[in-house]
């Protein structure tokens, strides 16, 4: 009994050893991160480093406003992402619940080739087409290009979710006398909103941490968040609480959506291993 | 309800639900629309410039196969597959062995696991551009905070990302850091969906940890262990925005993967022809290595 309680107890210990371990790279990354944001450039060059921002300080935010510009490609984010995301869930949602319902698995394996497909390869075409429209320098080609991850991401999703929902209600419907499409509009699409929240989130933060359509596609007026940062990193080589301001300031949203929804978000992870680009 | 009034209806359905299948594809047209419009056709257009000595301005002759033929003798073509796959070896295998581990301690209970599951899974949610400018500036030689802490330990400073030897290796360490937690939810997903019996009998028969891990766990989430590591495979081959951060492909071409010459090509020589018979190829890569790993895994299952 008590060599038992021994070994159980060491079992613990490794258990909370391991996990230590394993999140211990994660949190002192972000607490550098935010070290380097709110410290002043002369502790951030120091050697040995300065590890407690003292006393903290936000200037290095203020320069990152002031001096590039944030706010405009902020909006830029915002107009990009929210547009793709609300594209993808009017487009997806209804293909999603049609390929459940046609069971059509082919179909599927054309969104898988989506995920397989390196971003990259889309970009010399769209490209060349977009130079053509004479569309280069606004928004409407990122829109569009955003669209290549935000669609498969909530067609997949929602394939899952619909194929789950139990069909007797919706059978009941269609017998009562109502259209397929009003059997998808009053009866699966309000059942299936737990899974339109999941695709909602992941779809809109791969849209939001998307860099390489925007690095192509965007011009000097319509560069996004992780566009814009990476520029502060080209042209402020040495001057870091800036840069980690700025890269904090594009990340913490979708780190806060992350921590307040991570339900959501393991769930819709585990079911598809989505990823953009 | 007895068979016989059963097996009329049952077949009704079946026909109904065939006709309604067919009906059912009205609403995944609109969305067929745009992926033949943004996947489709960049497909299509892929493979005609790729053909063609296709430059930004001036005339875009046909070339047959020239751009296939010439990459096989370009040599910075040649490293830079060399580099793709080792870096996307050594990419898959510890975040592999890294994510199973973390699986098999996430899915059992202690206090703040739900916490500590999302801390760890915020460097993959993290924009990708923001972490990769952070890591630069930890991986400073003079000033960074990695050598620093190495030298706490008596290690001697590295050179991380500024020298050739050590630039593959960085890289991965950070690949490795960024996305061991897909790799840990997919298997997690697999652990959490096993049967509790087998585990109640081997804690009868007294086995160990280890033992229910290596004979129970990991033949059971076997499947799931084989998904990830196929994504995974696909994610290495495909990383893009951590090496054009912090590296662009430097120093010299020593961290110049597939993926950065295709963006060089392209987006800074402007040879648009030769960079879309690359994506031709490379994208043929990426499907072989991802169906070899599958058919892999169907004749292992089969035996």
């Amino acid at each position: 009994m008590n060599r038992h309680r021994v070994r159980r107890f060491f079992a613990r210990l490794g258990l909370y050893f391991s996990v230590l371990m394993l999140v211990s790279p994660a949190i002192l990354f972000f607490l550098w991160m935010a070290s380097l944001a709110l410290k002043n450039e002369s502790d951030n060059t120091a050697f040995p480093p300065v590890f407690i921002p003292n006393p903290p300080t936000l200037a290095n935010f203020i320069d990152v406003f002031e001096k590039n510009d944030f706010l405009s490609y902020t909006i830029n984010s915002i107009i990009v992402s929210f547009s793709a995301t609300g594209l993808a869930l009017l487009l997806g949602v209804p293909a999603g619940y049609g390929i459940a319902k046609a069971k059509a698995t082919k179909a599927a394996v054309l969104i898988l080739i989506a995920r397989v497909t390196p971003g990259l390869s889309y970009l010399i075409p769209l490209f060349l087409l977009f130079q053509w429209l004479g569309m280069i320098g606004t928004l409407t080609p990122l829109v569009i290009t955003h669209l290549v991850i935000t669609v498969p991401i909530v067609v997949w999703i929602m394939i899952g979710y619909f194929e789950g929902l139990p069909a007797e209600l919706e059978e009941a419907a269609l017998v009562d006398g109502a259209t397929i499409w009003q059997a998808f509009r009053h009866v699966a699409l309000p059942l299936a909103r737990p899974g339109i929240t999941v695709a909602t989130i992941l779809a809109f933060i791969f849209s939001w941490n998307n860099f390489i359509f925007g690095v192509v596609l965007a011009g000097r007026t319509t560069r996004t968040l992780p566009v814009a940062v990476y520029n502060v990193l080209t042209f402020e080589q040495i001057s870091w609480g800036p840069l980690a301001a700025a890269a904090l300031v594009v990340t913490a949203p979708v780190l806060l959506l992350t921590l307040l929804m991570q339900k959501e978000i393991v769930a819709g992870l585990t079911a598809g291993g989505v990823k953009g680009g | 309800m007895n068979a016989s009034t059963a097996e009329p209806s049952a077949a009704a359905m079946m026909t109904r639900g065939r006709n309604y299948a067919r009906r059912y594809w009205v609403f995944a047209a609109p969305a067929a629309v745009v992926v033949a419009a943004v996947i489709l056709f960049p497909w299509i257009f892929t493979l005609f410039m790729s053909v063609h000595d296709w430059k930004v301005s001036g005339d875009t002759p046909f070339v047959g196969l020239a751009n296939y033929k010439k990459m096989l003798f370009d040599e910075r073509f040649q490293w830079a597959a060399i580099r793709t796959f080792v870096f996307t070896a050594a990419s898959v295998i510890l975040p592999m062995i890294l994510g199973v581990w973390a699986a098999v301690c996430f899915s059992s209970k202690f206090r703040f696991q739900g916490i500590a599951r999302t801390i760890f899974v915020l460097p993959m949610m993290a924009t990708p551009v923001a972490i990769a400018l952070v890591w630069t500036m930890m991986f400073h030689p003079q000033l960074g905070v990695l050598n620093y802490l190495l030298s706490t330990v008596g290690i001697p400073p590295s050179a991380w990302v500024y020298d050739a030897h050590t630039v593959i290796p960085t890289l991965v360490m950070v690949e490795t850091w960024q996305w061991t937690p897909l790799v840990m939810l997919i298997v997690l997903g697999g652990i959490a969906s096993l049967p509790t019996d087998p585990y109640e009998a081997a804690i009868l028969d007294g086995a160990s940890p280890w033992q229910m891990f290596r004979h129970i766990t990991l033949p059971l989430v076997f499947p799931f262990i084989v998904v990830a590591g196929v994504i995974r495979v696909i994610d290495a081959l495909k990383a893009f925005d951590t090496i054009y951060v912090i590296t662009l492909g430097g120093p010299g071409n020593a961290s110049e993967t597939i993926n950065i010459l295709l963006y060089q090509t392209a987006f800074a020589y402007y040879d648009l022809g030769y960079g879309s018979a690359m994506v031709v190829v490379f994208f043929v890569m990426i499907l072989l290595v991802s169906m070899g790993l599958l058919v892999a895994r169907r004749a292992e299952v089969k035996t």
